[in-house]
């Protein structure tokens, strides 16, 4: 089957004040419609770089993405759906306007159902009228998260969505996410720099390396689903998150030398 | 790569809670609209206790020492004349002053405000006109009222451009300072749903810039009424206004009228500063 997203090859550079920045170096990777793909690597290696440019809000210095098959060089509002970090609520804007926003920039008319369902299910149905900075951080991004589903992308980015978050909202807020994804099917390409939350989310992982950001290492996780925060603390699970830890401070040599 | 958005090109992702450049212009006025209020009976109560208590303190001393009217006029005095003659004498003046001062505002202000979100989309167009604005904002322009006399005689128009000329460099360049925060993740979320660049402007930057542009209006405001009323001190029209006339009373020495329109320019301030508060609390709150 054709991936759903391809990235070919892709390298950035960005030319700063203090030198050209080297973020992306050669990565490819193929996404797999309906998958949940999570890209791990300490900060600064790139991954945001990675999924703006997926997302075309980025152009690549070289390599190419294409989205079944047709290469993205620029925003595509109705195929794919940003979530950003820190929620990136509009803060002059209650939860329900911030909801609508995309609506307003697509000037289609609002689907108030879909709202509606969705507000109920991320448990923010009372809170439609607040004003961003009223919520938690959780209850920020996850309206952020209700703003990018009301438009029924078909593939949803998700940039370090619950760095912010304490443990427990971020447990939390993984088990959401995942019980959306099962719902809707969606492919969904997630960035952090979590390794437990990688790893607990996933199909498969993508371990990139520090600046600048190339591939070290795919890990395929064969954890059985519905996944539970008790299989977090299962000897297997633990083994793994040590193993990803030694590829992204060797850069995926370690791996290598063990294959 | 054509249709990436062209200011996400090649800026490295930033994440900041709040928005860079907050209050960095060059003059940071927005401790004007955040003056501490009262809220319960209990301070309001004091507040109007205290009022009554230096209104009829200042009678009471001025009654004991016998001072003449001519030196310090009796606040009931003061009282009694702006009754007595609002109507037949100072509404008069009061509506030049205030025509002259909204004529010339809503130039300045809207030509300050046209011309901030101009500039700064051009960093070179703002570099070269910052020295002049900043010549514009520190120069009295009380001092162009003479000028403009002899050039325009004497009808409304030399006050309204010099209050325009007052008040419109004020509203620029705290305006500008709101243009130029950029929110490159808010820039970015509106692109990724494919925004067009006016409707980045007018659902991104300006709401963004909106709470420095309510100082600047605010603070271009209160300069427009000072170069208002001054400008009539110096060299009014025909039909007078507020500043002619506190030239006029104090030369004959007719206090209790001079008192008066004090207390009306005292009050066309306050009124000025209650209005854009609320302004402020209405649009601009959730920056608080």
């Amino acid at each position: 089957m054709d991936p759903k997203l391809r990235v070919e090859g892709a390298s950035k550079v960005y030319a700063g004040k203090s030198g050209a920045v080297h973020a992306l170096d050669d990565l490819t990777l193929d996404v797999a419609e309906g998958e949940l793909i999570t890209i791990l690597g300490p900060s600064g290696c790139g991954k945001t770089t990675l999924l703006w440019a997926m997302s075309g809000l980025h152009a690549l210095t070289s390599g190419r993405i294409s989205l079944d098959g047709t290469d993205v060089d620029g925003p595509l509002p109705h195929e794919i759906g940003v979530i950003f970090q820190e929620a990136n609520l509009l803060p002059w804007r209650n939860i329900r306007e911030n909801i609508e926003f995309p609506f307003e920039i697509k000037k289609k008319s609002v689907n108030h159902a879909r709202i509606d369902a969705l507000l109920a299910e991320t448990g923010l149905a009372d809170f439609a009228d607040s004003m961003p900075r009223e919520l938690s951080g959780g209850m920020q991004q996850r309206a952020s998260i209700v703003r990018a589903l009301a438009q029924d992308p078909e593939v949803l980015l998700m940039d370090e969505p619950f760095g912010a978050l304490d443990a427990f909202s971020r447990d939390e807020m993984n088990l959401l996410l995942l019980r959306l994804w099962h719902e809707s099917g969606k492919t969904i390409v997630f960035v952090t720099h979590n390794i437990s939350e990688a790893i607990f989310l996933a199909d498969r992982v993508v371990v990139l390396t520090p600046r600048p950001g190339r591939l070290a290492h795919i890990y395929d996780v064969d954890l059985p689903r519905p996944r539970t925060i008790e299989m977090t603390f299962e000897p297997g699970f633990i083994e793994l998150v040590q193993d990803m830890k030694r590829t992204v401070e060797t850069g995926g040599r370690a791996v290598l030398e063990v294959e | 790569m054509s249709n990436v958005p062209s200011e996400l090109r090649d800026d490295i992702p930033t994440f900041d809670n709040r928005p860079a450049s907050t209050h960095d212009g060059p003059i940071d006025w927005s401790a004007l609209t955040s003056v501490r209020t009262a809220k319960s009976a209990m301070e309001i109560g004091a507040i109007v206790g205290l009022a009554a208590a230096i209104f009829f303190g200042l009678e009471a001393v001025l009654r004991w020492t016998d001072t003449p009217t001519y030196v310090f006029p009796k606040p009931i005095d003061v009282v009694r004349v702006l009754w007595n003659e609002f109507m037949s004498v100072f509404l008069h003046h009061l509506w030049v002053t205030m025509y002259e001062f909204l004529s010339g505002y809503a130039i300045g202000a809207a030509v300050g405000l046209l011309l901030a979100a101009l500039i700064t989309q051009k960093p070179f167009a703002e570099k070269v006109i910052a020295p002049y604005i900043l010549i514009m904002v520190t120069t009295p322009m009380i001092a162009l009222v003479p000028f403009l006399r002899l050039e325009m005689g004497f009808g409304s128009w030399p006050l309204i451009i010099a209050v325009a000329l007052a008040s419109g460099p004020m509203v620029m360049l705290n305006s500008a300072t709101g243009f130029r925060r950029t929110d490159l993740a808010k820039i970015a979320l509106a692109r990724s749903y494919g925004a067009s660049t006016f409707q980045i402007f007018r659902k991104i930057r300006f709401p963004l810039a909106l709470p420095m542009i309510i100082v600047g209006f605010m603070v271009g405001s209160i300069f427009g009424l000072l170069t208002a009323v001054g400008g009539e001190m110096v060299a009014p029209s025909e039909a007078g206004g507020l500043g002619e006339r506190l030239v006029y009373y104090s030369s004959l020495a007719r206090m209790d009228e001079f008192g008066a329109v004090i207390a009306i320019v005292a009050a066309l301030g306050v009124g000025i500063y209650v209005l854009f508060y609320f302004i402020g609390k209405r649009w601009a709150s959730w920056e608080a």
